[in-house]
């Protein structure tokens, strides 16, 4: 057979595998390039690909990376967490508190305190799902709420400062050759997250319960352990979202990640997880995240209003969410 | 002389006050098919959950290769070398072949527990080769294999795990002629491996083509044993129905 002739079946055959069962895998890869040379070229003037600019996206969006981390095990497992956006308030907020409170170990009080409010709400979740088995969209539909309104109640709806140097620089401004630590925070999650999620028997169990729960019963995996495991994980990313938020504010206020559930679900989907379980990405959550911190950014520099950009970011993540979904009804 | 590798001592199982099992006694030698026949409600399924472990016997004793032992849950079943193959499988659809061989015995390796798959995946290769189990790959997703390469993995599942026991129920109800046949020539090779079946099934041509004995049982009453070589259709549906055959 000659050249030309043998060159023609590999293209069908790239195509049917690109379009075939994996397409899913790859949307949030082909929408980020897209999306990104999209901007390149209509932004060329206005700053989009300065590499100041580029650092700001993945800084503005490491709160969201972290929250969608959390999430890709939630809903790996069957699970959904609705109160992330609650809990980054109430652990930026019991940080600030605590750092005010003890302002010789400010540090460890702020740590502490911010962690142990997002492992405090994660495990308010878990036990009423994993242990009373009620379903975890309403539990965490009720604790989004319980936990805004005890984030405006602990401090009548008052900012507090957050002025430790320490504390600011390591979950904020600071930076460490070279590196700000909010990319050092984003590279360490992500991988980390990453090693767990896809290398170890507890990732493993994760898919296992969300993919066939009773499957992993059968099998001998503790699945109400799992099941409370995710929503700690869950509580613990909010918590650090939260720090990471206070520490770039110098503040904590009532209003922090109050936008930002809608943002992580959408990152989190469009990078390859399933809403049913049994299936994620930590890679893929956080292209995904990247690709609406870089949605937001570039629509602000196109000069949209804000309601035009909020049309705007909603119809992509439609199409994004449609793509990403289409493959797995069959 | 090898001893049974299950002995059930006049098991008998009642809720509240209902009786579904009276005074049923049954051993499996190693390398035996023992087929569990009789009608819907005869008692079937709460007999395979009392040798599974789900639930425990009202009295009467299990012996394991001769070892009296309490079953509490399925985990303790799985310690003592049985195995169950659901009618449902119990497969988790959106993994891998292998993942689903080792869900929930995971062989890891390193200081930090992580997953050998070259271990699981080399396992699984070896297994289906061994069962003639046709799959594409190891790493195959589930959703993406016939009911009959379901079955055959749930099969091999239990294979890979099964020291001693291994019970079927119903292994080819959801299956067309072909694929039939073949999950039937993979049980009938469970037989070199020296472990015991016990097998649950409507069908009494499949129940003659595998078992070498069989036990009825009719409205929780063990109404007999019979070599499946010494007894013929009839007889057996007679015993399942308990009318005399016309």
């Amino acid at each position: 057979m000659t050249a030309p002739q043998s060159a023609a079946p590999t293209t069908p055959s790239l195509l049917a595998r690109l379009s075939g069962a994996n397409l899913q895998q790859y949307v949030v890869y082909v929408g980020f390039l897209a999306i990104f040379l999209f901007f390149a070229v209509v932004l060329r003037d206005s700053g989009f690909l300065t590499q100041r600019n580029l650092i700001n996206i993945i800084l503005q969006t490491a709160p969201v990376t972290i929250m969608a981390i959390g999430l890709v095990f939630a809903l790996s497992a069957g699970e959904i967490d609705l109160s992330i956006g609650s809990t980054v308030a109430v652990s930026a907020l019991g940080g600030a508190m605590a750092m005010a409170a003890f302002p010789q170990a400010a540090l460890l009080a702020g740590i502490g305190a911010g962690l142990g409010m997002g492992l405090l709400v994660g495990l308010v979740n878990g036990a009423l799902v994993a242990y009373l088995r009620l379903p975890s969209f309403l539990v965490t539909l009720a604790t989004m709420g319980l936990f805004a309104g005890v984030a405006r109640s602990l401090t009548q709806l008052r900012s507090i400062p957050v002025t430790d140097p320490v504390f600011t620089g390591l979950f904020g401004s600071g930076n460490l050759f070279g590196i700000p630590s909010l990319v050092i925070w984003t590279i360490a999650a992500v991988a980390i997250g990453h090693f767990i999620f896809r290398q170890t028997k507890y990732g493993a169990h994760v898919l296992a319960t969300g993919d066939n729960a009773r499957a992993a019963m059968v099998t001998g995996i503790k699945v109400p352990r799992v099941r409370l495991s995710v929503f700690l994980i869950s509580g613990a990313m909010a918590g650090l979202a939260g720090l990471l938020y206070s520490g770039r504010l110098q503040a904590a206020k009532y209003t922090l990640g109050e936008t930002d559930l809608m943002t992580v679900i959408a990152a989190v989907i469009v990078g390859g997880t399933l809403l049913n379980g049994g299936k994620g990405s930590i890679i893929g959550a956080l292209v995904g995240s990247l690709m609406m911190g870089m949605l937001n950014n570039g629509l602000i520099l196109m000069g949209l209003s804000v309601s035009d950009q909020m049309i705007v970011r909603g119809l992509i993540i439609l199409i994004a969410v449609a793509v990403s979904l289409r493959e797995t009804s069959r | 002389m090898t001893q049974p590798v299950l002995a059930l001592n006049n098991i008998r199982k009642s809720f509240g006050g209902v009786v579904a099992i009276e005074d049923f006694s049954l051993t499996i030698e190693p390398g035996e098919i023992v087929a569990l026949v009789g009608d819907n409600g005869a008692g079937k399924s709460t007999l395979i959950k009392i040798i599974s472990g789900v639930h425990a016997p009202s009295s009467g004793n299990i012996v394991i290769e001769g070892e009296s032992i309490s079953m509490s849950s399925a985990t303790k079943a799985r310690e003592h070398g049985i195995e169950v193959v659901y009618q449902d499988l119990a497969l988790a659809d959106q993994q891998s072949v292998y993942m689903n061989l080792f869900l929930g015995r995971e062989v890891t390796r390193g200081p930090f527990g992580q997953l050998d798959r070259k271990t699981m995946i080399a396992e699984t290769q070896r297994l289906v080769d061994e069962l003639d189990v046709r799959i594409p790959s190891p790493h195959a997703t589930i959703r993406d294999l016939s009911g009959g390469q379901r079955q055959g993995i749930a099969i091999a599942r239990a294979t890979r795990w099964a020291k001693k026991l291994i019970l079927l129920d119903e292994p080819t109800a959801a299956l067309g002629v072909a694929e039939t046949a073949k999950v039937e020539k993979i049980v009938a090779g469970l037989k070199a491996r020296n472990i015991g079946v016990l097998i649950i099934s409507h069908s009494l041509d499949q129940v003659f083509r595998l078992s070498d004995r069989i036990c009825v049982l009719r409205r929780g009453k063990q109404i007999g044993i019979r070599k499946t070589a010494d007894t013929d259709k009839n007889e057996i549906v007679s015993m399942i129905t308990g009318l005399s055959a016309a």
